[in-house]
């Protein structure tokens, strides 16, 4: 995929007027942290689970080649094979061989953030197959020609009268006058085309949200069960997960399957979590008989031992956007690539650069809500400020920033004179303001009163309102 | 030339060395793959029995499935009658080739038809046992296996899971404890599917709607046969 997340600016500017994007948003930020919330307070252990998931993230890291090296020998164990791919042009090159091997016309798709990661299905497309996204939400996004603007709800940002729209556009074998105002007409509708795809497909590819060592299998979590259906009914299943997905045992998982589904849509437990391992057996009555994992780093690898590390824990919940206002205002396309909101801001830039991607770990306002439901704890607002320090070091950051960050570092270090100016600078702005109680232009802060008014201050720094307290409080006592 | 292989173990290999030598012993990690050993368990399916059976009715009600708990596995023939004709459904069913199931009286029901193996488009209704049913979160383990098509439990619009009570436990780490005891250490069906309530999706401005791809319905006849731990598997 294509990034715009250099033009994230004009790219939000954008989304903030389009009245679409506005109105889902306004949806989505109620519903998914209500769900949360109520999920999390069902469950007396919730927070000591947080605590476990990370530890074991964490531990699965610290010894990630052994356990790569002990899973990957359980799945040949088990008749699979592994295909190690260090780079996105590896992992599409090792799909299309096995592609075109088995001689794939129709490629069906469960929902897998990586592929989008290596932009697989321009590829495949590319070499002649038909691919198919069989998630409900990538099925539209895929009509749409757009990409996913959330890791878990993909079409979040699209209307259900947009789905009609494309609905009829693209089903224009099915009679005109069909009902299709409701969820539930649109809903039947993709199950009635997408069925005939899957018994079509000849290779399926699912995506792995986890990948346990002990016994060689992968893991998918999903609601609609189109995944089931993806990985069962053609020929060859191929698994396509990044290095950092695999954890020790089953106990291990289970700990995180726990706060995984809680933690994204407020459910329990997904309504289905299927685990595979190896191709169908001799004595089994269905299944793919072939199944081929593309264990991908790009750039995974160098992240391990970098300040990035604790990164590399994410499993994919999307609560951090669920829960973040900058995502509430700009929606996921603003970002411009493949993973939004706050653990975008935090993996993209590590995965297409800082030169490209750093807008994002500059759209925050390290409110913290992020760190504060990531279900393994993820520090992501000091990895943004990681982000910032390099963007500084290197000399990205613009002329303007930089000077006057240099201004305020020569006054934070003369304290005396910081509150001399300060104090200065409040009385002239009360003096100034006292008649309107606000300012609509203000010279250096053209930024600020360009949406919206500033408040004309009282005339004292907080510092000194402070002190006076102490001083007042001492007094009484 | 360094293989793929060798060039992302050994990338892995050198970051962390670099930064964040592990403290954990060879030995030690091996033993967390032959021994695990389970984490913080919640609290909420530590319950005798009876209730991890009746904590799992209620969740699989809570999950939008249906339940019927009879008394004998004879009585299953009827209930799946029964439950047809309430729903409007055909009357013919596919029924997963477990030998358990297969014994029941079928042929006494005149006016159904039942056909035996793994699911074809169009079936519309399958009948399979399961493995094992976590009351925790009202989630049912079904695997693959000549007993088990994995596909009657995706491609029907009407799923019916016969469940014995002793196959019920409180939570996922009991029943990988029966999984080991099925299949050796280490060892896994092709395919274990969890399954907690029918196909639901939320992509359409999140509305959740049932039956997205995989069954519409999921109907639970728990036959109760006390609590005689086994791991054995229906199928």
């Amino acid at each position: 995929m294509q990034s715009r997340s250099h033009s994230f600016k004009e790219n939000a500017r954008e989304a903030i007027a389009d009245p679409n994007i506005q109105a889902a948003m306004a949806k989505m930020k109620v519903g998914f942290t209500g769900k949360r919330l109520a999920a999390a307070a069902r469950l007396p252990e919730f927070e000591a689970l947080r605590d476990a998931a990370r530890d074991i993230k964490n531990h699965s890291l610290a010894n990630l080649d052994f356990y790569l090296e002990r899973y990957e020998a359980k799945v040949l164990e088990t008749g699979g094979q592994v295909h190690w791919a260090p780079t996105a042009a590896d992992a599409r090159k090792a799909i299309l061989d096995i592609c075109e091997r088995a001689g794939a016309k129709t490629v069906t798709k469960g929902k897998s953030m990586i592929s989008e990661e290596i932009a697989l299905n321009d590829h495949l497309e590319e070499a002649g197959m038909t691919v198919v996204e069989t998630d409900l939400g990538e099925y539209i996004i895929q009509l749409r020609k757009e990409p996913p603007s959330h890791i878990i709800a993909p079409a979040v940002h699209v209307s259900k009268e947009q789905v009609e729209a494309d609905f009829r556009a693209q089903h224009q074998h099915l009679p005109a006058e069909r009902s299709l105002s409701e969820p539930t007409d649109l809903v039947n509708e993709a199950r009635q085309i997408l069925r005939q795809r899957y018994l079509d497909a000849d290779v399926g590819i699912t995506g792995a949200n986890f990948l346990i060592a002990e016994t060689g299998t992968s893991i998918i979590v999903t609601n609609e069960g189109n995944g089931d259906l993806t990985q069962s009914l053609p020929k060859i299943h191929i698994v396509i997960a990044s290095i950092e997905k695999v954890v020790p045992n089953l106990e291990d998982a289970s700990t995180i399957l726990r706060v995984l589904a809680r933690s994204a849509t407020g459910q329990e437990f997904s309504a289905y979590t299927t685990l595979s391992t190896g191709p169908r057996r001799a004595e089994d009555p269905d299944g793919p008989e072939e199944y081929h994992v593309i264990l991908l780093d790009n750039g995974r690898s160098s992240m391990l031992g970098s300040e990035f590390q604790d990164m590399l824990r994410c499993i994919r919940c999307g609560a951090c956007m669920n829960h973040c206002p900058v995502y509430h205002a700009v929606g996921g396309h603003s970002y411009g690539w493949v993973y939004p909101g706050p653990m975008g801001a935090v993996l993209t830039p590590n995965l297409i650069g800082v030169e490209e991607a750093g807008h994002l770990p500059n759209a925050s306002t390290f409110c913290g809500r992020c760190e504060s439901v990531c279900p393994v704890r993820i520090p992501l607002p000091k990895m943004m400020r990681h982000w910032r320090e390099r963007e500084f070091e290197r000399h990205l950051t613009p002329k303007s920033v930089r000077h006057g960050l240099g201004v305020w570092a020569f006054m934070a270090r003369r304290p005396a004179l910081y509150h001399r100016l300060t104090g200065l600078g409040i009385r002239a702005l009360a003096a100034l303001g006292r008649r309107r109680g606000r300012f609509t232009s203000l010279p250096l802060a053209g930024g600020w009163t360009k949406y919206r008014d500033l408040p004309a201050p009282q005339g004292k720094t907080f510092q000194q309102l402070w002190a006076e307290k102490q001083k007042n409080g001492r007094a009484a006592k | 030339m360094t293989t793929a292989r060798e060039q992302i173990l050994g990338a892995v290999k050198q970051s962390l060395k670099k930064n964040n030598p592990s403290g954990d012993r060879p030995d030690e990690l091996a033993q967390r793959l032959s021994d695990p050993k389970a984490n913080l368990i919640p609290e909420r399916s530590r319950l005798p029995h009876p209730a991890q059976v009746d904590l799992m009715e209620s969740m699989l009600i809570e999950l939008s499935a249906t339940v019927k708990r009879i008394s004998s596995l004879d009585e299953v023939p009827d209930e799946v009658v029964t439950y047809l004709k309430t729903r409007n459904l055909p009357q013919e069913v596919r029924l997963a080739p477990s030998k358990e199931l297969q014994a029941l009286a079928w042929d006494d029901q005149s006016l159904l038809k039942v056909s035996c193996g793994p699911a074809r488009e169009p079936d519309q209704v399958s009948v399979t046992g399961a493995f094992a049913a976590v009351a925790e979160t009202g989630t049912l383990m079904l695997h693959s296996g000549p007993e088990g098509p994995t596909t009657l439990n995706f491609l029907p619009e009407n799923h019916i899971v016969v469940l014995r009570s002793s196959q019920v436990v409180g939570a996922y780490e009991e029943g990988w404890a029966r999984l080991r005891k099925a299949f050796g250490n280490g060892t896994m069906p092709r395919t274990l599917n969890m399954i907690s309530g029918p196909s639901r999706t939320g992509d359409i401005e999140q509305k959740i709607e049932l039956g997205a791809h995989g069954p519409r319905r999921l109907h639970v006849i728990i036959v109760e046969d006390g609590h005689a731990e086994t791991g054995d598997s229906a199928g």
